[in-house]
C-alpha cells in the first residue's frame, strides 16, 4: 500500500499520456493540473472527480466520509443509467458532527459500514475520504481493511479527499483504487476471445445502450464497463479481457495503460462520438481482438456492419442539410469529445465559426485549422461578458457547450445545445449523432427566439419620449420664462429603471404631462398621434 | 406537544439535510452585486454551486479560496486574501460575503484577523463591505446558514441611527426565511405595497433570482437588495421576520436601530395570513383593501373545494424546520394528519408541529416511518422522489432543492393567494394518483383479495 503524495506523484508521471511525455522533468513534478486560483476557480475537487469516475458501478454503496457538505449538497446528480441495481442512488454518508472532529471519526466510519451491509447488503462499498477527516487523521485504509476482514465483504477505501487537487485528478485517483483493491480480484464465469473491456465511459443518459447492440450483433462481449452500468464483479475480473478501449480523453489512462502492463491487455483510445469515430473504433476493437486470437472473419463482419450502419447515418443526416444551410456554430467545451463530431456537424452543412482551444494540444490545434479552415476562430480562454457580447451581436447562430456556459446563452436570446455530461439526451453511435441533429434543427427552429429578439413595444415608445423630453429641456433652457413655470418636466424620470422601482406616481405624472397639452393645443396632437404610431409593434426583428 | 428526538444512526441514508456554508451563500446571493466566497477547497462551492443552477436554472456566482492541503496546513489568510484581491480586480462586486467551512474550521483559521490584516495591506478595498460569517459544515444546518448570516449582514451593514430622529413609518424592514422562494418575496412585497408601505427584504433573492433577463452580463448578482440600502434600515418603524430561524437577525436588528420587530412563524395559511394582513392594517394605518377581503374568501372556498381531497391524507413530510412547521399545519388545518414528520436541524417550533414525533433525521428514516405508518402523501425536497418513487404516493415538492421540475423559484404558498394555490396544486396531485391508482374494480371489495395492495419494498 502506497502513500497517497506518492499515488498523487505516480499518477501525474502517466507515461502512457503525450502530453505528460512532452514535459520537463520539473513541469511533470508540479502536475498536470494548474495552480489553482483562489477567486477565481469554477471547477470541482478531487472527491468530486474519484465520486463522479465510480458512482456508475450500480451494485456497490457509495459511502462518503466526511461532514454533510460534500455529499448532501451532491447527491443524485448525475445522469447514469443503470439495467440492474438502484443502489448506486442512494446516498451514503457518515456526516460527521463536531464530536466526531474532537473525537475521530473511525468509529462512525465502522459503525456506518456496519449498518450498511446490515440493510442494504451491497456486492461492495467504497469509503470515499473526504477533507476534514483527512486533516484529523482518519485513517480510512485501516477501517476499511479491519471492516473488510469482519463483514467479509469487499469495502474498499477511495482515497482522494477534496483539497489535494482538481475534479481530473480524482478521477485518476479513483482509477488506482480500482487498480490496487479491486481489479483482479475475481474471476469470471467463462472467458471468450470477444471480451473487451471498456474504460472511463459513464453510460451518461444511458448512451453506451447506442452502441452495446453493434457490439452484441458483432458477438463482442462488453466484460467490464468502467464505470457505466458497471457490476463490482465485473470490474474485479475485468483483467481476464482481451482488449481495452479507453473512452473520455485521458480521465482514465492510467487504468488502461497499468492493466495492459500487468495483465498485458492492449488498448486503443477511441470514442463513439460521430460517425467516423465510431467505426474506427469499432475497427479498432475487431482488429485487437483478432491480434489476441479471435477469428479474422470478425472483421469482415465488422466492414459490414459499419457499412451498413453508416448508410443509414448519413442518409438521415441528409435531411437536415436544407435546414442548416449557413447557419453558424460556436462550440465552447472543455475538449471536443470528437472530431468526427464536429466533421459530421459540417456534413450536415452547419459552419463551425469558433471554438474553444482551452484544453486542446498543439496537435489538436493543428487538427482544428485542417477541419475548419485558416480563419476558424480559436477561443483561448474566452469570459463569458465576452461570450455573451458575442452571442449578443449573433456572430453565431447557435451555441454548443457545457451547462456552465448555458445562461450566458440563453440569456443573449441564443439557441444552446448541452454537449457535456450534464445533457439529458444520449449523443453515441451512429443514431446519437443523428439525434445531435435533430436537438440542433429543434433548438435553431424554435419559434421562441423571434419573440425573445423583439423589445418590448414600450422600450420604443421610452426611448421616443425620452428624446421628446430632452428636446423640450433644451427648448426650456433657451426661453428661461418657459422654464421659471415649471411644467412639470422635471418629475420624469429619465431612467427605466427609476421608473420601474419608483412606481406609479412617476407613471401617473407621464400620463398626466401627455395628456394635458393634447386637448389644449392643435400642433402637440401631431406629437400625440406619434405616440400612438410607437405603441405599434415593431415589425419582427432579429437582435439588436 | 411533538416530541423532538434525534436519529442514532451512524450512517445517513439519502440525506435530507444540507450544508449550512451554502446557505449562507444563499443570502449573499439576495444582494446586489455580491459575490459569496466559501472560504475552503474548490469542491465545497462547486457542490453548492451546481446545487443552486440546477435548482433555479440560472447562471449562479460563487467563489472559492481554493484551499489546497498545503494552504490548509499553513493557514488560509494568503488564499483568502488572493481570492478578495481576484474578485476585487476582475469582477468589481459591491460585496463580497464569505462563509467557512468545515476545513477552514477544523483548521481554525481566524477569518475576522485574516480580514483585517487584508484591509490593511490593501486600502483600496476600504470602501468594499466584507461580511465574514462562521459556518462549519459539521454543526447545522442549510437554514441555520443563512439566518446566521443575515443576522450578521444586519451587524455590519445596517448604520447605527439617531434615535433622536423620528422613523419613517411608510417603510418596514422584511427578514424572510431561506424557505422562502422568490415568488414568495414578490407576492410579499405586491402585499407590502397595497397597504402603503415600502418594504425592504434582506436578503432579497426575487431580485437576484426570479429569472429576469438582464439588460448587460454580469458576473455578480443581477439584483437583490443594495448595499446602500441596507445601511438605511435602521430608520424604520418595523421589522417583520418571517420564520423562526429569523428571530436572530430581527433580534440583532433590534439591538443596533431600536427597531421593534415582529415574527411571523407562519405565512401559509388562513389564520396565519388573517393575523398578517391585521397587522398590516394595523402599521399603516390603513383598512384592508378590497382585495384582500376577496382574496380570503377565495382562500376560504379552496379549503372548502380541497378539503374532499386532503382531509383523512396521511402526511410524510421531510423539510426544514421552518417550512416543515409551516406546510404541516396549513395541512393539519385542512383535515390531513401528520403521521411521519423529519427535519434537518433542531429549532423552537418543532415541539408545536401537529404530530406525536419530530425526527431529526434522513430521508431513509421518511421512507421507513412513511412506510410503516400507510402515509399516501410525501412531501419534500426533490431528493425525496426515490423514495416516492418506491413507496408508490403522490408526491410532492417543496423546498430546496427542486432540480427536476421547472419553475422552483416561483411557487408561491405565502399570502391569501399563494395559500389558495398551494391548496390546489396538492389536492390536483392527489386526484390525479386517485384517477391514475386506485380507480375501483370488480375486485376492490372482494375479502378474498387481501384487503389493499401492498408494494414490497425494493431493496435495490
Amino acid at each position: 500500500m502506497t502513500s497517497l503524495p506518492t499515488t498523487i506523484q505516480d499518477v501525474f508521471n502517466e507515461p502512457g499520456c503525450a502530453r505528460n511525455a512532452s514535459k520537463s522533468n520539473v513541469e511533470r513534478k508540479n502536475g498536470c493540473t494548474k495552480q489553482l486560483k483562489p477567486g477565481g476557480v469554477a471547477g470541482g475537487c478531487a472527491f468530486d472527480g474519484a465520486k463522479v469516475a465510480l458512482q456508475p458501478f450500480t451494485d456497490v454503496a457509495h459511502l462518503v466520509h466526511g461532514p454533510i457538505a460534500c455529499e448532501g449538497n451532491s447527491w443524485d446528480n448525475r445522469g447514469s443509467a443503470s439495467s440492474g441495481s438502484d443502489l448506486w442512488r442512494r446516498s451514503f454518508t457518515t456526516d460527521m458532527s463536531e464530536t466526531d472532529i474532537v473525537f475521530g471519526g473511525e468509529k462512525r466510519l465502522y459503525r456506518a459500514v456496519k449498518e450498511i451491509t446490515e440493510k442494504y447488503d451491497p456486492q461492495a462499498i467504497f469509503v470515499y475520504q473526504t477533507c476534514v477527516p483527512a486533516m484529523i487523521g482518519d485513517d480510512i485504509d485501516a477501517v476499511c481493511k479491519a471492516a473488510s476482514a469482519k463483514l467479509g465483504k469487499p469495502i474498499i477505501p477511495i482515497n482522494a479527499p477534496g483539497f489535494v487537487g482538481s475534479k481530473n485528478l480524482g478521477n485518476k485517483l479513483a482509477g488506482e483504487a480500482l487498480l490496487e483493491h479491486v481489479i483482479g480480484t475475481g474471476e469470471p464465469d467463462y472467458t471468450t476471445a470477444y471480451d473487451i473491456n471498456i474504460i472511463g465511459e459513464y453510460n451518461l443518459s444511458g448512451e453506451l445502450w447506442q452502441v452495446k447492440p453493434l457490439l452484441d450483433e458483432l458477438g463482442i462481449r462488453i466484460l467490464s464497463c468502467i464505470s457505466g452500468d458497471g457490476k463490482y464483479r465485473e470490474v474485479a475480473y475485468s483483467h481476464r479481457a482481451k482488449a481495452a478501449m479507453m473512452v473520455c480523453s485521458k480521465a482514465m489512462i492510467n487504468v488502461a495503460r497499468k492493466m495492459r502492463q500487468r495483465y498485458g491487455i492492449p488498448f486503443f483510445e477511441g470514442s463513439f462520438y460521430g460517425i467516423e469515430d465510431s467505426s474506427d473504433s469499432l475497427r479498432q476493437i475487431a482488429r485487437m481482438l483478432i491480434e489476441r486470437g479471435a477469428p479474422a472473419e470478425l472483421m469482415e463482419r465488422t466492414q459490414a456492419l459499419i457499412a451498413r450502419e453508416e448508410t443509414k447515418a448519413w442518409a438521415a443526416i441528409e435531411r437536415f442539410k436544407p435546414r442548416f444551410a449557413a447557419k453558424r456554430v460556436v462550440l465552447i467545451t472543455g475538449g471536443v469529445k470528437s472530431w468526427s463530431m464536429v466533421s459530421a456537424l459540417q456534413e450536415a452543412g452547419l459552419e463551425i465559426v469558433g471554438t474553444s482551444v482551452k484544453k486542446s494540444t498543439k496537435k489538436d490545434k493543428e487538427r482544428i485549422k485542417e477541419l475548419m479552415g485558416q480563419h476558424a476562430h480559436m477561443i483561448e480562454d474566452m469570459s463569458p461578458r465576452e461570450i455573451y457580447k458575442m452571442l449578443k451581436d449573433a456572430k453565431a447562430d447557435i451555441m454548443l457547450s457545457g451547462g456552465k456556459s448555458q445562461f450566458v446563452a440563453l440569456k443573449a436570446a441564443m439557441p444552446w445545445l448541452d454537449i457535456n455530461q450534464e445533457r439529458c439526451h444520449a449523443y453515441m453511435g451512429y443514431i446519437g449523432i443523428v439525434k445531435l441533429m435533430e436537438e440542433i434543427e429543434k433548438a435553431l427552429y424554435n419559434p421562441i427566439w423571434d419573440q425573445l429578439r423583439q423589445a418590448a413595444p414600450w422600450d420604443e415608445f421610452d426611448r421616443m419620449r425620452q428624446a421628446r423630453t430632452f428636446a423640450q429641456m433644451y427648448a426650456q433652457a433657451a426661453d428661461p420664462v418657459r422654464d421659471a413655470s415649471k411644467n412639470g418636466v422635471n418629475t420624469i424620470s429619465l431612467s427605466n429603471k427609476n421608473e420601474a422601482s419608483g412606481g406609479e406616481s412617476a407613471i401617473a405624472a407621464h400620463g398626466l404631462n401627455l395628456a394635458k397639452p393634447c386637448t389644449n393645443s392643435t400642433a402637440r396632437c401631431v406629437a400625440c398621434k406619434d405616440i400612438r404610431s410607437d405603441l405599434q409593434p415593431p415589425a419582427l426583428q432579429a437582435a439588436e | 406537544m411533538a416530541v423532538v428526538t434525534t436519529s442514532k444512526k451512524a450512517c445517513s441514508v439519502n440525506p435530507l439535510k444540507m450544508s449550512q456554508p451554502i446557505g449562507g451563500s444563499f443570502a449573499f446571493l439576495g444582494l446586489r452585486g455580491a459575490m459569496p466566497l466559501l472560504h475552503g477547497p474548490q469542491g465545497c462551492t462547486s457542490f453548492g454551486l451546481t446545487l443552486f443552477v440546477r435548482h433555479f436554472n440560472e447562471a449562479v456566482p460563487m467563489q472559492t479560496t481554493a484551499m489546497s492541503e498545503v494552504a490548509t496546513v499553513l493557514g488560509g489568510h494568503e488564499n483568502l486574501e488572493q481570492a478578495i484581491l481576484n474578485i476585487y480586480n476582475r469582477l468589481e462586486p459591491e460585496i463580497i460575503g464569505i462563509n467557512s467551512t468545515g476545513v477552514t474550521e477544523t483548521n481554525g483559521d481566524d477569518v475576522e484577523a485574516f480580514i483585517r490584516l487584508i484591509r490593511q495591506k490593501h486600502p483600496k478595498l476600504e470602501k468594499l463591505p466584507l461580511v465574514y460569517v462562521s459556518t462549519p459544515d459539521f454543526k447545522d444546518a442549510f437554514q441555520d446558514g443563512w439566518g446566521k448570516t443575515v443576522a450578521r449582514m444586519i451587524e455590519m451593514l445596517v448604520a447605527p441611527v439617531d434615535t433622536a430622529r423620528p422613523r419613517d413609518i411608510s417603510r418596514v424592514n422584511v427578514l424572510p426565511g431561506c424557505h422562502l422562494t422568490p415568488g414568495d418575496l414578490d407576492e410579499l412585497r405586491t402585499i407590502f405595497e397595497d397597504f402603503g408601505l415600502k418594504p425592504s427584504f434582506l436578503p432579497d433573492v426575487a431580485g437576484s433570482l426570479d429569472g429576469h433577463i438582464p439588460d448587460e452580463f454580469t458576473p455578480t448578482t443581477i439584483g437583490g437588495i443594495g448595499v446602500d440600502e441596507i445601511a438605511t434600515m435602521g430608520q424604520v418603524a418595523w421589522t417583520i421576520a418571517i420564520g423562526a430561524q429569523m428571530r436572530r437577525a430581527a433580534e440583532a436588528m433590534q439591538v443596533r436601530t431600536g427597531a421593534p420587530f415582529r415574527l411571523f412563524e407562519r405565512l401559509c395559511g388562513l389564520i396565519p395570513n388573517d393575523e398578517f394582513i391585521a397587522f398590516l392594517s394595523q402599521i399603516s394605518g390603513r383598512s384592508v383593501p378590497w382585495k384582500y377581503r376577496r382574496q380570503r374568501g377565495q382562500l376560504a372556498d379552496a379549503m372548502l373545494d380541497a378539503h374532499f381531497h386532503i382531509g383523512g391524507r396521511k402526511l410524510a413530510i421531510g423539510a426544514e424546520p421552518d417550512l416543515l412547521f409551516d406546510l404541516s399545519s396549513l395541512l393539519h388545518e385542512i383535515g390531513a394528519q401528520v403521521s411521519a414528520a423529519v427535519t434537518t436541524t433542531n429549532s423552537p417550533v418543532l415541539q408545536r408541529v401537529r404530530t406525536e414525533d419530530v425526527l431529526i433525521g434522513d430521508l431513509e428514516d421518511l421512507e421507513e416511518l412513511a412506510r410503516s405508518r400507510d402515509c399516501d402523501l410525501l412531501m419534500s425536497h426533490s431528493h425525496g422522489r426515490q423514495a416516492a418513487s418506491r413507496l408508490n404516493v403522490p408526491f410532492f415538492r417543496v423546498g430546496f432543492p427542486m432540480f427536476d421540475r421547472l419553475g422552483a423559484a416561483h411557487l408561491t404558498m405565502v399570502g391569501y393567494r399563494g395559500t389558495r394555490d398551494l391548496i390546489f396544486d396538492i389536492a390536483n396531485l392527489i386526484i390525479t394518483d386517485r384517477e391514475a391508482n386506485h380507480g375501483p374494480t370488480p375486485d376492490t371489495w372482494r375479502s378474498s383479495c387481501g384487503g389493499p395492495q401492498l408494494h414490497p419494498p425494493q431493496l435495490h
